[in-house]
């Protein structure tokens, strides 16, 4: 572990660490464009310059490794002029169009000019002139103007999605960013590169010119997308409304955890959060009596449901869980039905067409919790609930998110369930045909508008925190099942998911010993070969 | 005359002419030395690296990890773009089996069993006439029996003469320098360890092989040994390539050897060693030519590419002109140069435009100086070489076109 100061502090790191990680470790941050941890050194900014003792000149950071006993300076005038050199290097043929750029407000360029440019322009000839407002592939648009020619697009599609469809062309002051014959930025990662593009070069076809960013609020998550649950950062636009026709979540960005994606998300996830403000929300209960459909106060839609758990032998209720819910959503079911003597319950549903699946992030399994339903004991025989439904063992069947009829089971056999049953309950964010058949819907907050936890296919439970409000009168599935419990008689109703987790903790032996504050912000595993509670 | 020593028979380019003339006897004495040996007498030479940086050539062998397992690549630079510069064109056309003949012993000296040599796209005839005297060297089985030489073409792109942006070229990747650490002694040419050589360079060893370190070290000075080719080009009654002992000055080379200055006759300037060399005026060129003579006179003897300038050349055109050709020719991988040889490029045009400012000038100088010392390659370290000199040394001449 070589041993080194950085602007006059001791630090040791690990052997092979370069200058701008050691640098990081001593506190301090070295500006840079093109490196990236997650990709290849490609040293072509040049704006990582730091001083090392003895050297005649500054040494870029990315490309220097530490060395024992070396003294490495960051702030030395030398240094800070190089800097400032650079920085008008990268900007003289900029477009410092920022006032209509999407980057502005968390550009690189921006920031590291008011830190370490601050030059006065001399560049007065007319500036190159490069293609504007190129789509690359469905999700990301290019203005070459705007680009700094830092690689990291290109090395992100050599390096990690192997598909290489980008290059850079020509030579000198008229390189530009763009496709190889043929070829569409269309791999299933491809927003990364706008996260990674240090400025306004890449922008996200979804998100470009809905808001500024300096309106958006953050809140930690993850990804519902599928089983990996990648780890990600929910922006929301609360504070201009009326922008992006209302659309409240705005974007979701990767967040690094180095245990499960990295610093990289696919764009199914990404772009995946669509549902969250559509028009298909459930927004308040609603009962339907043949035909008829009619809005209902939650005191009601309780009412009925407590009625009805309480009215039929538990042999007559079947219950489909979702593993989409999360693990205190799970927990609270579970309490219902034991209280009720339930025993019809699974969570899974089969699919029409098995998911995709890769070496990089993407999970088959499209459900963020398939591991938290089965250690929370729901994974039952889905086949047979519907099965008792079909045969008219069941008066009651209650649904959390599934449409039934979007999975492999015939249309014809699901359509005899819900007819055969007197009382179909549907629980869900959004509308689908399976609602359309249920006689109650309970409208539930999407994960966004909400707290809870899911578990990986790995085992790790990690946090999603609430970053809006539910939409309508929807509620947290813990929430609307603890009124529930409330209802027969249980105690008073929890008003907190961590009520849940804790109840989890104590009760299913895998989540002993977790909490909310110890899984912190990148989660923690569940206990190995723990078997799921009875 | 050492390496031009047949260049006047018509048939040089043929191994019967080659072998007249005491061809591959040097090949069959460097068989029986060792490798160290024939680095050791390298070294003892005082040859240094004719491409441009100067650099001791034996030493730069001696980088090659030793007991390294893997193969070793000698890759000879033939891309000669340096502006100014034509004396490998000369010997790939005129005498291409003392390449062939250095490739062995320089292959021999760092245990390598495959060298590629890299010609520039342009150069066509120097290309068919060196193929085939590669054919007839496997033909006559010089080649073939342990060494092997792939013949690669480049596509006339200037910074494919940098050695590692050869090498990437040669990799078949675009023609951008790599990073430094790693050196390609260490890790060059598709991740081996590799020399990179210039033809020139190498067309010297079977001499030193020959006739033996001392001889080579004596024809110079105590720093480098030997002759060199020079090419003279621009305002002198015989342009062409002259081979000197590198202790010749420059007026030498000029008044004895090209035929003095035409244009109005008097001397103006003199780039001495290719466009990337500092500017000398007409009273600088008391000046030995080898590399420390020129180091010494604030320019370099680069690839030894001269250029006479009489008075009635424009400085501030030639230098437009220069500018030009190092924003076209800019890789494009790192920001300093690729950004700023396109800016210089535009204030030049605009002085020579009449357009010019007089900030103009302390900008250009600023800016080459920020902008020195901070690329990936010496590309632009080159580039900063004329911006800096001619408007330093000719700044009246500048200052004049701004005030009109």
């Amino acid at each position: 572990m070589p041993r080194l100061t950085v602007n006059g502090q001791a630090i040791e790191v690990p052997a092979g660490t370069n200058l701008i990680e050691a640098a990081r470790v001593a506190g301090v941050e070295v500006p840079h464009y093109c490196y990236h941890p997650g990709l290849s050194i490609a040293g072509q900014c040049r704006l990582c310059m730091v001083d090392i003792e003895k050297a005649p000149r500054p040494t870029i950071a990315c490309n220097t490794v530490a060395a024992d006993g070396m003294v490495v300076s960051t702030e030395t005038d030398r240094v800070r002029e190089t800097r400032k050199s650079i920085m008008e290097f990268h900007l003289i043929n900029h477009p410092l169009d920022c006032p209509v750029c999407d980057q502005a407000g968390e550009c690189w360029l921006q920031i590291y000019y008011m830190k370490h440019g601050l030059y006065d322009p001399r560049m007065t000839d007319e500036k190159v002139h490069k293609p504007k407002a190129v789509p690359l592939g469905p999700h990301v648009i290019l203005d070459a103007e705007r680009c700094i020619l830092c690689s990291r697009c290109v090395r992100f599609c050599d390096e990690i999605t192997g598909t290489g469809e980008l290059g850079i062309f020509e030579r000198g002051d008229l390189s530009e960013i763009g496709l190889f014959p043929g070829k569409e930025l269309d791999n299933k990662y491809s927003g990364n590169v706008v996260d990674i593009c240090p400025v306004g070069a890449l922008t996200d076809r979804d998100f470009r010119f809905q808001v500024r960013v300096w309106y958006l609020e953050t809140a930690t998550s993850v990804c519902p997308g599928c089983a990996r649950g990648c780890n990600l950062e929910v922006h929301v636009n609360r504070r201009r409304p009326h922008h992006a026709e209302g659309r409240r979540v705005a974007r979701l960005k990767p967040r690094f955890n180095a245990d499960v994606n990295r610093w990289w998300i696919c764009d199914a996830g990404r772009y995946g959060f669509g549902f969250v403000d559509a028009n298909d929300r459930l927004l308040v209960p609603t009962r339907r009596e043949g035909e008829t459909t009619s809005e209902a106060t939650w005191d009601e839609a309780i009412a009925a449901v407590a009625g009805a758990l309480r009215r039929l032998s538990p042999d007559e209720v079947g219950v489909i869980a979702s593993p989409r819910m999360s693990n205190e959503d799970l927990a609270a079911l579970r309490r219902l039905l034991d209280i009720c003597g339930v025993q019809r319950i699974a969570a899974g549903v089969p699919v029409r067409a098995p998911g995709d699946q890769d070496d990089i992030l993407i999970r088959a399994d499209k459900n963020p919790n398939s591991l938290g339903a089965e250690l929370v004991g729901l994974n039952g025989d889905a086949r047979a609930v519907l099965g008792a439904a079909r045969s008219r063992r069941l008066k009651c069947l209650w649904i959390f998110e599934h449409d039934l009829l979007a999975s492999a089971w015939p249309d014809a056999e699901v359509l005899e369930a819900l007819n055969a049953v007197e009382m179909v309950i549907f629980t869900g964010t959004n509308a689908n045909r399976t609602s359309g058949r249920a006689h109650w819907v309970l409208p539930a907050a999407a994960w966004v508008e909400r707290d809870g936890t899911y578990t990986n296919f790995e085992g790790r439970v990690q946090r999603f925190r609430q970053a809006v409000e539910p939409l309508g009168q929807a509620l947290a599935a813990w929430d609307m099942l603890g009124r529930i419990l409330a209802a027969l008689g249980e105690a008073p109703a929890a008003t907190r998911a961590e009520h849940w987790f804790r109840r989890l903790a104590a009760t299913v032996p895998a989540f002993a010993g977790l909490s909310y504050q110890s899984l912190g912000d990148t989660g923690r595993m569940v206990a190995r070969g723990v078997s799921a509670s009875s | 005359m050492i390496l031009t020593r047949n260049f006047a028979r018509s048939d040089a380019h043929t191994l019967r002419a080659y072998r007249e003339t005491g061809g591959y006897q040097a090949w069959a004495k460097a068989q029986a030395m060792e490798p160290a040996a024939i680095q050791e007498e390298v070294k003892r030479s005082n040859l240094r690296g004719l491409g441009g940086a100067g650099f001791p050539t034996g030493t730069k062998w001696s980088f090659i990890p030793k007991n390294h397992a893997g193969p070793v690549y000698l890759v000879i630079n033939a891309d000669e773009g340096e502006p100014g510069t034509f004396k490998d064109r000369y010997l790939l056309e005129r005498d291409p089996h003392a390449l062939v003949e250095g490739m062995l012993i320089a292959a021999r000296a760092i245990r390598s069993a495959t060298a590629f040599v890299y010609i520039r796209g342009e150069y066509v005839e120097p290309w068919r006439r060196f193929s085939a005297a590669v054919g007839e060297a496997y033909e006559a089985q010089y080649l073939g029996r342990g060494f092997d030489i792939v013949v690669h073409r480049g596509a006339g792109a200037y910074i494919c003469g940098e050695e590692t942006g050869l090498i990437s070229s040669l990799e078949g990747k675009k023609g951008w320098p790599k990073l430094k650490p790693p050196f390609p002694a260490i890790k060059g040419a598709f991740g081996a360890p590799t020399i990179v050589n210039n033809v020139e360079t190498i067309c010297h060893l079977p001499h030193i092989v020959n006739r033996g370190a001392e001889w080579f070290a004596a024809l110079g000075t105590t720093t480098q040994g030997g002759t060199r080719m020079y090419s003279v080009s621009g305002r002198v009654a015989r342009p062409g390539v002259y081979e000197a002992p590198v202790s010749i000055t420059l007026r030498q080379l000029i008044y004895e050897r090209a035929g003095g200055v035409t244009g109005n006759g008097r001397l103006k300037a003199v780039v001495p060693g290719g466009s990337s060399a500092a500017i000398l005026t007409a009273d600088e060129i008391d000046v030995t030519m080898d590399v420390d003579g020129l180091r010494n006179a604030g320019t370099m003897a680069g690839s030894a590419g001269v250029i006479v300038m009489d008075e009635t050349v424009s400085i501030p055109e030639a230098l437009m002109v220069v500018a030009r050709f190092y924003a076209h020719e800019s890789c494009g991988q790192c920001t300093p140069c690729r950004e700023s040889t396109g800016w210089i490029y535009k204030m030049t045009r605009r002085i020579v435009e009449g357009r010019g400012r007089k900030d103009d000038l302390d900008t250009i100088l600023d800016v080459a100086k920020r902008g020195a010392g901070t690329t990936i390659c010496a590309f632009y370290d080159g580039a900063v070489g004329p911006y800096i000199s001619y408007i330093e040394k000719f700044r009246g001449e500048f200052e004049a076109m701004v005030r009109r």
